[in-house]
C-alpha cells in the first residue's frame, strides 16, 4: 500500500508545467487534488515514472461566473466550487451534485477538473458535464484546444486528453431561462459511489407545460450517458403525471450487473430516481417563472403590495 | 529506482520541521515514521476509514492521500496538536471524554481533528449536522450515537468557554 518509486516536479507556472509535460513524454501522470491518484499509486494500479504536481500553480485556482456559465480552473476544490454563490446562481445543478462526491473532507482537496479528467463513469461530475453540454479546455506546447463533453470521455477511467495534454479548465453552461434541475443517486453508505445516480434538467413554457427534458446517468454505462426524455413528457404540466420518463429512461438503459447491484436493480433505480429529478427539476423550473411573474407584476421595484 | 528525494520543512502544530524524504512518502508517513508523531493513525490508507485526518491550514485533509512532498511549507495540525499546552483536553477532546465517545481510540485521532474543523464552520449543529460532519469517518466499536453526543457536547462546551472569555473580558474592564 505505498506508491512505487517516481520523480516528481512542482511548477508554479502554467508554461513550465506544459513544457515539463511534453518533455517527459507518455511516463508523466499530473496530480492535482488526488485523492483518486493517490490510491491507485498506493495500490500501485499505476506507476508513473514522473508525476508533475499542478499545486502551486495559482492561476489555474479559480471559479469565473458569467452569464453564459461557469468556469472552472483545474486547481479550484470540489468544496471551493460547491460553496461559490456565483456558481449556485448561475447554475444550481453543481452545487446540488458537488454535494454527492464522496466527504467533504476529500471535497476539500479533491479538483472537480481533475474527478472529470479521470473520467469514472461511477463519478458525479463527469456525469454533469455532459447533461449541460459543457467542456473542457486542454493546453499543450502544440496550442490550446476545447472539447465537447461527448467527445470527452472514451470509456472507463480514458478520456480524450492526448499525450502532453493538460486540462486546464472545465466550462458548465449556465441554467436556460424558465429551467430547473436536481440531482438524485443511491449508494450503499452516505458518501459511497453511486450504485445508480441521475441529474435532470427541465424548461417550462409559458404555460408552465414540458418542453425540454433530459437526464445524465452516472454508474449506468462505461462514460456518462444522457437521455433525451422530451418525448416521453412533451407538453405535460409541470404537475402532472410525469412518470412516463422513468418508463422510457429504464427501457433505454442496459447496465452491467456487479458485486454491489445486478443489472435489473439499476435499471428499476434508473427509473425511480428518473421520475424523482425529472419532477423535482420541473416543480423548480415552475417556482423560479411563478417568482419572475410576481416580481414583474409589481407596479414598481420596492413599492408596497 | 529510488526516485527524487527533497528536503521539506512542515510546520507541524506551530512548529517548523524539517524532513528528508522520498517524493513517494504519504504525509501520514511522514508524520508518523520521519517525525515520530504517531498521533495520526493509518486505517485503510485509501482515504475510505478517516483514522489519518489532520487539518492542513485549518482544513480538514486525509493524510494518506497526500503527498509529503506536495504540502512542502504548510501548517499542519494532527492530534497532537489539540490540546492545550499543559496538557488540558480542548473542547472536543474533553467532550469525548464525556460522552464515552471512544473505546479502542484507533478512529479517534480523525474524529477529534474533523469535528474541531467542523465546529468553526458549524458552531451550533444539529444532530443531522452532526452526523453530516463525520460522515467521512468509519467507528467500529461505538455504533457513533456517543460520538454524533460528544460533538454537540463540544459545541456547548466551546459556547461556554466563549461565553466565560466574555464575561471575564466584563469584569476586566477590556470589553467593548
Amino acid at each position: 500500500m505505498k506508491p512505487s518509486a517516481f520523480d516528481y516536479r512542482r511548477p508554479e507556472q502554467l508554461d513550465e508545467a506544459i513544457d515539463l509535460l511534453g518533455e517527459l513524454g507518455p511516463d508523466a501522470k499530473v496530480l492535482a487534488g488526488g485523492q483518486s491518484l493517490v490510491p491507485l499509486l498506493s495500490m500501485r494500479l499505476v506507476a508513473p515514472k514522473h508525476l508533475l504536481d499542478i499545486n502551486r500553480i495559482a492561476q489555474l485556482d479559480f471559479v469565473s461566473c458569467g452569464a453564459d456559465g461557469v468556469r472552472v480552473g483545474a486547481l479550484a476544490r470540489h468544496a471551493v466550487l460547491e460553496r461559490d454563490a456565483g456558481a449556485r446562481a448561475v447554475q444550481p445543478l453543481l452545487a446540488a451534485a458537488l454535494a454527492m462526491v464522496a466527504h467533504p473532507t476529500i471535497r476539500n482537496r479533491g479538483t472537480t477538473v481533475g474527478s472529470i479528467v479521470h473520467a469514472d463513469p461511477a463519478a458525479e461530475m463527469p456525469a454533469v458535464l455532459c447533461l449541460l453540454g459543457g467542456s473542457i479546455t486542454a493546453t499543450s506546447t502544440s496550442g490550446r484546444r476545447t472539447i465537447g463533453a461527448s467527445d470527452f470521455f472514451l470509456g472507463p477511467l480514458e478520456s480524450a486528453l492526448q499525450e502532453g495534454e493538460l486540462a486546464v479548465e472545465a466550462f458548465f453552461p449556465a441554467l436556460p431561462p424558465q429551467s430547473g434541475t436536481a440531482f438524485a443517486e443511491i449508494s450503499r453508505r452516505h458518501g459511497d459511489y453511486a450504485v445508480c445516480g441521475v441529474a435532470g434538467l427541465v424548461t417550462l413554457d409559458d404555460d408552465l407545460r414540458i418542453s425540454v427534458a433530459r437526464a445524465g446517468y452516472l454508474s449506468v454505462s462505461p462514460t456518462p450517458l444522457v437521455l433525451d426524455l422530451t418525448d416521453a413528457v412533451s407538453g405535460r404540466t409541470f404537475d402532472g403525471d410525469l412518470s412516463a420518463a422513468g418508463d422510457f429512461a429504464s427501457a433505454a438503459v442496459d447496465p452491467e450487473p456487479d458485486i454491489h447491484a445486478s443489472a435489473d436493480y439499476r435499471r428499476h433505480l434508473v427509473g425511480v430516481l428518473t421520475n424523482r429529478v425529472i419532477v423535482g427539476a420541473a416543480q423548480r423550473a415552475a417556482r423560479e417563472i411563478m417568482a419572475n411573474g410576481a416580481r414583474q407584476a409589481l407596479p414598481m421595484p420596492g413599492a408596497q403590495p | 529506482m529510488t526516485g527524487s528525494w527533497h528536503e521539506l520543512t512542515l510546520i507541524v502544530n506551530g512548529v517548523p520541521l524539517r524532513a528528508t524524504v522520498p517524493a513517494r512518502r504519504l504525509l501520514s508517513d511522514c508524520l508518523r515514521h520521519d517525525l515520530g508523531l504517531t498521533g495520526t493513525h493509518v486505517g485503510c490508507e485509501h482515504g475510505v476509514c478517516g483514522a489519518c485526518t489532520v487539518l492542513i491550514d485549518g482544513v480538514p485533509m486525509r493524510s494518506c492521500l497526500l503527498l509529503a512532498v506536495s504540502v512542502d511549507g504548510q501548517a499542519i495540525t494532527t492530534v497532537e496538536g489539540l490540546a492545550g499546552p499543559d496538557g488540558e483536553l480542548s473542547a472536543v477532546q474533553q467532550a469525548f471524554q464525556d460522552c464515552h465517545g471512544l473505546q479502542c481510540g484507533f478512529c479517534t485521532p480523525g474524529f477529534l481533528t474533523t469535528i474541531t474543523a467542523g465546529l468553526i464552520g458549524c458552531p451550533d449543529p444539529t444532530a443531522d449536522d452532526a452526523r453530516d460532519m463525520i460522515g467521512g469517518n468509519l467507528c467500529r466499536c461505538t455504533g457513533y450515537q456517543n460520538i454524533v453526543a460528544a460533538v454537540l457536547r463540544a459545541a456547548e462546551l466551546t459556547r461556554a468557554a466563549a461565553g466565560e472569555d466574555a464575561d471575564a473580558a466584563v469584569d476586566s474592564g477590556q470589553a467593548p
